[in-house]
């Protein structure tokens, strides 16, 4: 596995990854280990599997309401915009239009809506899902490639008050899980 | 006929050829991942001659203006507006089956989906050329953007072409968003196979570290959906903004209400015969029959079929109106179009956009490769010129027969046209060459075996016409 040679770093465990047959052992498996108490544990899939939020008792997404928030600034901003350059700061008469006209203004305004929107569901995720996040204990393994491609995986992390390596280890075998792993973590010694 | 009981009807599956996930992650990945076909090196080899092409006729028309192209007064808008109206027209139907078809839960379009987004983008590329190079000085098209300057000037909020600027401009960016993001677990599975050091490192920075972790889809899911839900409206909403550049004019032809709606038709309508011509020549080279199934392109046919006839009630609606308007300039507009100077233009769209189409009512010819392509590509050619016929007629026979003239374009215009093929087409071929042209992950998904009760436990019953991805045993 890793090297543990090196001597200004020692390892500790991160998690404890085991994988499984297929997309419905997967949910039986999530279940059992919700059942077991674990909570800080995660189900790794090539494609979100229908259900498994329910089985992991994972709460609804809050990113609506990143968007939401974003939306409001980007609808409001942009139309305070227009009305401040084209009424306040720097009227020009064109056409005899008047300065503020709200219905000239409702195209841009909903441009601006939905581009605002749109970073809000894009970086909100990514904020949400802390990524860009290039390394991780995961990768170590070298079954965990198979993520992508046809693995179907669980992982439970230490930071779960029931961590334990060599009991969580035994309860994943238990419940099904095959080629189970402890993954180190590197820490920096002072 | 058979004397036994009718039973449910069983859905074909969406993916026929019995895939697994292995072999899904094979067939589409490996495309990335093998030796190119020759005719790829053709092809690029020509289309990249053609984008060098197009790179000196614009240096030449930035040192000489547009001067060198065919307009004249009236016909100030000649073939570069023609050709923006066409191109980001073509997009549409990339986030119609990317949105919309997502948002009413039309499980066939994962075969599409990823090609047609990316068809999107580059369209709007090409689209966005053109306005920009139309405005002259080029170097000053910044302007259109209201940043604080030292004229302390702003931009016209209220011009229908600073709509455009700003419609246009989100369309492009929303699709490259929406687009990348459905990229992220497919650019994880090109990770996890490169078998370079310099793939995997590119492919793992753009896949952000993705690992398919369960946290991730629940978000990632949500951000799809929310994305599907607000490229709707603004798909709508473009091509909306786009006609406004005629519509809020008082030109006769183009001050019409019904517009949006028409353009927005239209745009799905050409945006899928440019869909159907990639899909198919892509399929054809690739070998992705198993995935792009004639049931695909028959769905597609359908949409063609559809919007064909709203687009023909548009052509025939407009003339009512004209009529019943009792405005004599907006009767003259459209009688003139059907039999003045553009005649031949305007029947070569009724004919290309309405009548062809209808060949699509018969189910065998919508099932039939060769008969598909050639319609797509007289689709494709009637909704240019029903651009050119609505920019270009309109405006050489407008209020005062004395400013009458004839638009005839130069060599420029049409190398211009001509060359954002090389863009277009370059930029597609690489696309083909770096990128999984199928949505892997959406595919893995609408596969049967990737539906937990697949095998019926639990007491749950086989959904098939829902679950679109039915059993087939």
């Amino acid at each position: 596995m890793s090297d543990q040679a090196r001597t200004s770093v020692t390892e500790r465990p991160a998690l404890v990854l085991a994988q499984f047959a297929g997309p419905k052992e997967l949910i039986m498996a999530a279940k059992k280990t919700r059942g077991a108490g674990y909570k800080k544990f995660d189900c790794h899939s090539p494609f979100p599997i229908h259900g498994m939020d329910q089985a992991m008792g994972e709460k609804q997404s809050p990113l609506g309401w990143i968007v939401g928030g974003l939306a409001l600034i980007g609808g409001t901003g942009s139309l305070l915009m227009q009305w401040w350059m084209s009424a306040i700061d720097y009227p020009v008469i064109i056409s005899g239009k008047a300065f503020f006209s709200f219905q000239a203004f409702v195209p841009i305004t909903f441009e601006l809506t939905v581009l605002l929107s749109a970073f809000g569901a894009v970086f909100g995720m990514f904020a949400l899902n802390g990524l860009p996040r290039l390394h991780h204990p995961i990768f170590n393994s070298d079954r965990f490639a198979a993520a992508s491609n046809n693995g179907f995986f669980l992982s439970v992390e230490a930071a779960d008050a029931k961590f334990d390596p060599l009991q969580t280890t035994s309860f994943l075998e238990s419940i099904g899980g095959e080629h189970v792993e402890t993954l180190n973590e590197e820490v920096h010694d002072d | 006929m058979t004397s036994q009981a009718p039973t449910a009807y069983v859905a074909p599956p969406l993916i026929s050829g019995n895939p697994t996930f292995q072999s899904v992650s094979d067939d589409i990945a490996g495309v990335t991942e093998r030796k190119q076909p020759v005719v790829w090196y053709l092809g690029f080899a020509l289309f990249f001659s053609i984008l060098l092409m197009f790179g000196g006729i614009t240096g030449y028309l930035f040192w000489e203006g547009v001067g060198i192209w065919g307009l004249n007064i009236p016909v100030a808008w000649g073939w570069a507006i023609v050709n923006f109206v066409w191109w980001v027209g073509i997009g549409h139907a990339g986030t119609l089956i990317s949105a919309i078809l997502f948002l009413f839960r039309q499980r066939w379009r994962t075969s599409i989906n990823r090609m047609a987004e990316a068809m999107t983008i580059f369209a709007v590329i090409c689209a966005l050329i053109f306005p920009a190079i139309h405005v002259g000085r080029v170097w000053f098209v910044y302007w259109t953007l209201p940043f604080p300057n030292q004229m302390s000037m702003w931009p016209n909020f209220r011009s229908p072409l600073l709509w455009d600027v700003f419609a246009v401009g989100t369309y492009f960016t929303v699709s490259l968003l929406f687009w990348y993001v459905g990229l992220i677990p497919d650019l994880a599975t090109l990770r996890d196979r490169a078998t370079t050091r310099l793939k995997r490192v590119l492919t793992g920075i753009f896949a952000l570290g993705w690992r398919g972790a369960n946290h991730h889809w629940k978000n990632y899911e949500r951000a799809y959906l929310i994305l599907a839900g607000i490229a709707t409206p603004l798909v709508l909403s473009v091509h909306s903004v786009v006609s406004f550049d005629f519509a809020v004019s008082l030109v006769p032809g183009w001050h019409t209400t019904i517009f949006p709606p028409y353009f927005v038709a239209g745009a799905i309508f050409s945006g899928f015969a440019m869909v159907m011509t990639l899909a198919i020549v892509a399929r054809k080279i690739y070998h992705l029959e198993n995935f792009i199934t004639l049931r695909h392109f028959d769905a597609m046919n359908k949409i063609m079929l559809a919007t064909s006839m709203m687009v023909g009630y548009a052509y025939i609606c407009e003339f009512f109106i004209a009529w019943y308007s009792g405005n004599e300039y907006e009767m003259f507009a459209f009688i003139n179009r059907a039999t003045g100077p553009y005649a031949w233009a305007y029947w070569t769209m009724i004919i290309c956009n309405v009548f062809i189409p209808q060949l699509l009512w018969s189910g065998r010819l919508r099932r039939n490769i060769v008969a598909m392509f050639i319609i797509a590509i007289f689709i494709n050619i009637g909704m240019w010129f029903e651009r050119f016929v609505i920019v270009v007629s309109s405006l050489a026979n407008d209020f005062l027969t004395s400013s009458w003239d004839y638009y005839t374009p130069t060599i420029f215009d049409v190398l211009t046209y001509v060359g954002t093929f090389g863009v277009f087409f370059t930029l597609f071929l690489l696309f083909i060459r770096f990128l999984p042209m199928i949505a892997i992950a959406e595919i893995k998904g609408v596969l049967p075996q990737a539906d937990p009760h697949h095998d019926g436990e639990n007491g749950m019953q086989e959904r098939p016409a829902l679950a679109g991805g039915g059993s087939h045993e």
